[in-house]
């Protein structure tokens, strides 16, 4: 007598989930932030592995992410791996740093003038931080982004033994800009990272942070978080740049606090990892507050890019502008999804965002998917969301006039990305943008 | 010397033959003039000239300087000597006049010589105020995005000013007359006599005669369904302007039928 067949379904699509992570609370760092790591643990703890029925996550799926394969760098780890290429340590913006921050796996530099110092500005890694202004840091950790906005978040809140506090004091204008590189090199490592922006009211500076590793074989992963205080009437020029290897999964939950009359400009660089999940959330807290959100992707291969924006208009005359512009080659696949929500009472707001893309092949896809949640009645909101193709006719004409095809795509793919490059004030960023431009249409 | 010889050539745009057998040949230092009415394969000529990847030619033969064109791509086409202004010349946003023509130029630079450095700015911006100056150009033009949001007259004045710059051997130039008023119909013939000379052939495709006022061919071709069924020297286009087109549809299509 045969037996009956096993039910196997079950079985199935219990293998075709996410593993979970087998990090345990001995993960957590010890430090300053103890407490609060604590309890970002036990938040994580609560949460399981996105699903594509989750609404955030529809369109990136999670269910071939190694969890349990990572693990979290040792101390020193860096000195096995690969070094820092000296071109992430050069300025972006300006002449010279003000200060500059080298996050490795499993260690740290800083550098910073001590004339900032002597004003009273801290630019420091986590674990100074946490040595050196643990009631500061405590104060301002987790005020923006907290562990229950995620997985992820809670993840880093918990586990990120990197990161940087910058706090600048009341009225104190930084003119020379900082820097901090995050270098995630290895394989079956999990990098987290913590930055924490806290501008005072009424001061300004310019911070570039860049997230980036080699392309290796195997997987590896980083979950970030990012959290930002504009005070009143004060000044952030904030530019991300990420080019993770090919081979990371990226996560990373991350918004601006930007209170009466305060400003940010926000840029955004991505052309790295295997999968990014990104949550950028501009809270446009205070009458007046102003942001601006400029993203520029270029995807190849099988990267697959996902960038979820909110921006909240939390208080009358606020005013947003985002415009997010994407590139993408070979089987390639970007997501943004944008909303923006203004919330009852929020007068004589203006909200603007676009997102626009330029598919490259024909096997490359883009979604865009725009939202306005509009609960106040005298305002200005305006969205726009285009996928478009490279278009034969500009080809011929550019052709015509005696420039070989790759030429002419370049230059049809560097206009396109002209309006984004008009937004950027650095030189530096704008020239690594057209560098990343010319690697991806030649690769 | 320069020659562009066009033999039997027959064209079609998916499966539908436009050019039925057009032969002509241009001098360097002649200018022809093809006129014709709608719909009779002018422009259709000019793409197949410039190597548009919709026209196909089913056969005959496009020799410039005795090199078979056929082969070439537009853009080694370009390099070679050949120029088209467009009819209907297409946007690029994002791209400045300026970076255009200077990719451009670089791009024949580097063809004659690999290890080419480009242009210097210097030398590049003196020669580009110099030739909006002869085509009563704005300065400003040159960091305006190529063609985006141009007017029908900055458009047609933009395609002679990189004529200028290029310095083709043989220009053709697709009802350059369309969508212009009177002065700027002036100021780009102007522009494109004074490039005129010993070392250009042009070919004039229009529709209407008025352009021909402006700019003197040495030889006027009538053409009618897909193929030049008359040539003469300048009298012929007049012959046009009083005429019109319907005696040489009854004297050709009368005898096609026949």
């Amino acid at each position: 007598m045969q037996e009956k067949p096993k039910v196997t379904v079950t079985r199935t699509r219990r293998d075709s989930a996410a593993k979970e992570f087998s990090f345990t609370a001995d993960s957590i760092p010890a430090g300053g932030l103890k407490d609060v790591r604590a309890k970002a643990w036990n938040a994580f703890t609560k949460f399981s592995m996105p699903i594509n029925t989750d609404e955030a996550w529809r369109r990136t799926d999670l269910r071939f992410l190694p969890a349990s394969d990572f693990k979290i760098p040792q101390e020193g780890a860096f000195e096995d791996l690969p070094v820092v290429p000296e071109y992430l340590l050069k300025p972006l913006t300006g002449e010279q740093h003000g200060g500059q921050i080298t996050l490795l796996p499993g260690g740290s530099r800083v550098d910073l003038d001590p004339a900032l110092v002597a004003r009273g500005v801290i630019f420091t890694d986590i674990r100074t931080a946490e040595r050196e202004h643990s009631e500061l840091l405590n104060r301002l950790v987790g005020t923006v982004v907290k562990p229950e906005d995620g997985k992820f978040a809670a993840l880093a809140s918990a586990l990120a033994g990197n990161g940087v506090l910058l706090y600048v004091p009341k009225n104190v204008k930084v003119e020379t800009p900082l820097h901090s590189v995050l270098w995630g090199p290895g394989v079956d490592l999990a990098h987290f990272s913590h930055l924490i922006v806290y501008v005072e009211d009424g001061a300004s500076v310019t911070y570039v942070h860049e997230a980036a590793s080699p392309n290796e074989t195997g997987h590896a992963m980083h979950a970030g978080i990012v959290e930002i205080h504009v005070g009143k009437d004060a000044n952030l020029r904030f530019v991300e740049l990420q080019s993770w290897g090919r081979h990371v999964w990226n996560f990373s939950h991350e918004r601006a606090h930007v209170e009466r009359g305060g400003n940010i400009d926000w840029i955004f660089g991505a052309v790295g990892s295997r999968l990014t999940k990104n949550f950028s959330d501009l809270d446009l807290a205070g009458e007046g507050a102003q942001g601006r959100m400029s993203g520029f992707y270029f995807t190849d291969g099988t990267q697959h890019l996902d960038h979820d924006t909110q921006q909240n208009h939390l208080a009358p005359h606020t005013t947003s502008d985002l415009l997010f512009k994407g590139a993408l080659k070979g089987k390639s696949r970007s997501v943004w999804q944008g909303m923006i929500y203004v919330a009852p009472g929020a007068q004589k707001t203006d909200g603007y965002q676009a997102n626009r893309n330029l598919v490259l092949d024909d096997q490359a896809r883009a979604d865009s998917i725009p939202g306005l949640e509009i609960l106040a009645d005298d305002v200005r909101c305006t969205h726009g969301a285009t996928v478009g193709k490279l278009e034969k006719e500009p080809l011929f004409y550019l052709k015509s006039r005696g420039i070989p095809q790759a030429d002419a795509e370049r230059l049809v793919v560097e206009g396109f990305f002209d309006p984004i490059m008009q937004r950027i004030p650095f030189e530096g960023v704008r020239e690594r943008f057209q560098q990343a431009i010319q690697d991806k249409l030649s690769a | 010397m320069s020659q562009l010889e066009i033999k039997n050539l027959h064209v079609s745009i998916e499966d539908k033959e436009i050019l039925k057998g057009l032969s002509l040949t241009i001098n360097q230092g002649e200018i022809h003039a093809i006129m014709g009415p709608n719909g009779t394969g002018k422009s259709t000529l000019a793409y197949t000239l410039m190597g548009h990847p919709n026209y196909k030619v089913t056969e005959g033969e496009i020799i410039f300087k005795g090199q078979n064109v056929l082969d070439l791509e537009p853009d080694e086409r370009s390099r070679a000597g050949i120029f088209l202004a467009f009819q209907y010349p297409v946007a690029i946003p994002g791209v400045t006049v300026a970076n255009f023509l200077r990719t451009a130029l670089n791009a024949r630079r580097r063809a004659a010589n690999p290890e080419d450095k480009g242009m210097p700015i210097l030398e590049f911006r003196k020669m580009l105020k110099e030739k909006m100056d002869m085509l009563k150009m704005d300065h400003a033009f040159a960091g305006r995005y190529l063609n985006d949001g141009f007017s029908g007259g900055e458009k047609k004045r933009a395609e002679i000013l990189q004529m200028a710059a290029l310095r083709p051997e043989i220009a053709i130039l697709d009802e350059t007359d369309s969508g212009l008023d009177i002065d700027a119909l002036r100021i780009v013939s102007e522009g494109v006599n004074a490039l005129a000379g010993p070392d250009l052939g042009v070919l004039v495709i229009t529709h209407y005669q008025r352009l021909l006022n402006y700019i003197k061919p040495n030889f006027v071709h009538i053409m009618l369904d897909g193929r030049i069924v008359e040539s003469g020297g300048a009298d012929l286009a007049l012959h046009l302007e009083e005429q019109g087109y319907d005696w040489v549809r009854e004297k050709y299509e009368e005898t096609a039928e026949a």
